[in-house]
């Protein structure tokens, strides 16, 4: 199972290994990761498991459709390396990917 | 203070449900919701989008759910207190009183707390400042035109309120739109008439960059924004409204004294009862073992927390289980003969 870093915005972080399939908010939320809300459960509705990706993925990572960043506007404080966590589906391809919640989500 | 059977926080598809549910069995219920309308998430974050396992509606959208649900709920001539929320839960023997931020007092035997993820509160700015002018010279919407006319107004967001507000404040006073990111997300029209007064200059459009600092005392002085590529600008302002959505904030349901795991009110599966006798908490907002989000389950959550609303509200009652389709005295509280 791929491993995904999860990192807080105090440079702590816990590795967990997701399973494939599932979407890195998923694996936070199963983990009990703090730092992701997702209130609406993923349907892309509400930017609260709103994360920066490690810039170097920025480009390795499907890009966001429309939709996400519209969403993303709507995120605490949008960085350009800001993805919603719901959108990012695990794979083998994304073995070692590095996200870092925000100081808040709401 | 107003006496009811059942007072209903929140107004979204679960909380239409549960006064059908109630109004079936005879009690009386009240809605009070945040939002200026019914339908909760289904309106405001998807109205639409459709939904697709809503049984026996192989597809409808947030906004068409809201409106059958409204029509089902109509002939129990329920009262909504919309744009109000909730602020106090008190006990008082075998009631509950519920006060709101617009000092409505309702007292009832249960309450019914169907409040999604929380209230939809706006989302604001991250930076310090923005607080101290907040409600001054920053606003999260605009209730008053009149106060903006002939004014330097910096408008943050790139959706439709703020391009909407961009264009209406664009008559009368100097607008500068400012946005994250070069896109704007809003209605193609409205973006195309904004490009159009950009041109003519009655609009300055200031994207990718985002608010850096608020200059000023008292009143706003300026502002400084900072672009992706780190050049600073400063803009001579005397109104900000920042447009970045809703977000959904639980607020002050936590300090009822519910049982909560994370955001969720903890329930039995029986009745949905919280911790507090008369108080059932359904929908997103309730946790139990194998709960899930599901509209379809907070059908279901409503249909049993009303029956134990009926043993509460009417003691000396016996509760009789009834069919829609049989029920003379159902057909007659839903006015069909």
């Amino acid at each position: 199972m791929p491993k995904i870093t999860y990192q807080d915005n105090q440079g702590n972080s816990k590795i967990i290994e997701v399973e494939n399939g599932l979407s890195v908010m998923e694996g936070a939320v199963q983990n009990d990761i703090p730092g992701i809300d997702a209130d609406c459960g993923g349907s892309m509705a509400c930017a609260t498991c709103h994360v920066y990706v490690e810039e170097k993925w920025l480009d390795k990572l499907p890009k966001a459709e429309e939709a996400e960043v519209d969403m993303i506007d709507m995120a605490y404080e949008p960085k350009k390396n800001s993805r919603l966590s719901c959108q990012l589906i695990v794979s083998s391809d994304l073995e070692g990917l590095i996200v870092t919640t925000p100081a808040k989500q709401s | 203070m107003k006496k009811i059977d059942t007072i209903v926080i929140g107004a979204g598809p679960v909380g239409l449900f549960a006064v059908h549910q109630l109004g079936i069995k005879g009690l009386k219920s009240i809605v009070i919701d945040n939002l200026d309308k019914a339908g909760g998430q289904c309106i405001e974050l998807y109205p639409d989008k459709p939904i697709y396992d809503i049984p026996a509606l192989p597809e409808c959208t947030g906004k068409e759910l809201t409106n059958k649900l409204l029509e089902q709920i109509k002939p129990f001539n329920t009262k909504f207190f919309l744009n109000e929320r909730v602020e106090e839960v008190k006990q008082d023997k075998e009631n509950w009183i519920v006060k709101t931020n617009k000092n409505n007092e309702f007292s009832a035997p249960n309450i019914i707390i169907a409040g999604g993820v929380g209230s939809f509160e706006p989302r604001k700015f991250t930076i310090k400042e923005a607080e101290k002018f907040e409600n001054k010279s920053l606003f999260y919407a605009v209730r008053n035109k009149e106060k903006f006319k002939n004014k330097n107004i910096s408008i943050f967001g790139g959706g439709d309120s703020a391009l909407d507000w961009a264009l209406e404040l664009s008559k009368f006073s100097k607008i500068y739109l400012i946005h994250r990111r070069d896109e704007f997300r809003g209605a193609p029209h409205t973006i195309s008439v904004i490009k159009k007064l950009e041109k003519e200059g009655k609009i300055n459009i200031k994207t990718p960059c985002q608010l850096d600092s608020i200059e000023g005392n008292e009143n706003i002085s300026s502002i400084t924004i900072k672009f992706d590529d780190d050049k600073m600008e400063n803009i001579k302002t005397d109104f900000i409204l920042g447009f970045f959505g809703l977000i959904m904030k639980l607020g002050p349901i936590a300090e009822w004294g519910l049982s909560m795991k994370k955001k969720t009110v903890e329930v039995n599966s029986k009745n949905f009862e919280t911790n507090k006798k008369g108080i059932f908490a359904v929908g997103d907002i309730c946790n139990y073992p194998g709960k899930l989000k599901l509209i379809l389950s907070g059908f279901h959550e409503v249909a049993l927390a009303s029956v134990e609303c009926f043993k509460r509200a009417r003691p000396d009652q016996k509760y009789r289980f009834e069919f829609t389709t049989s029920s003379k005295t159902i057909q007659g509280r839903l006015g069909k003969k």
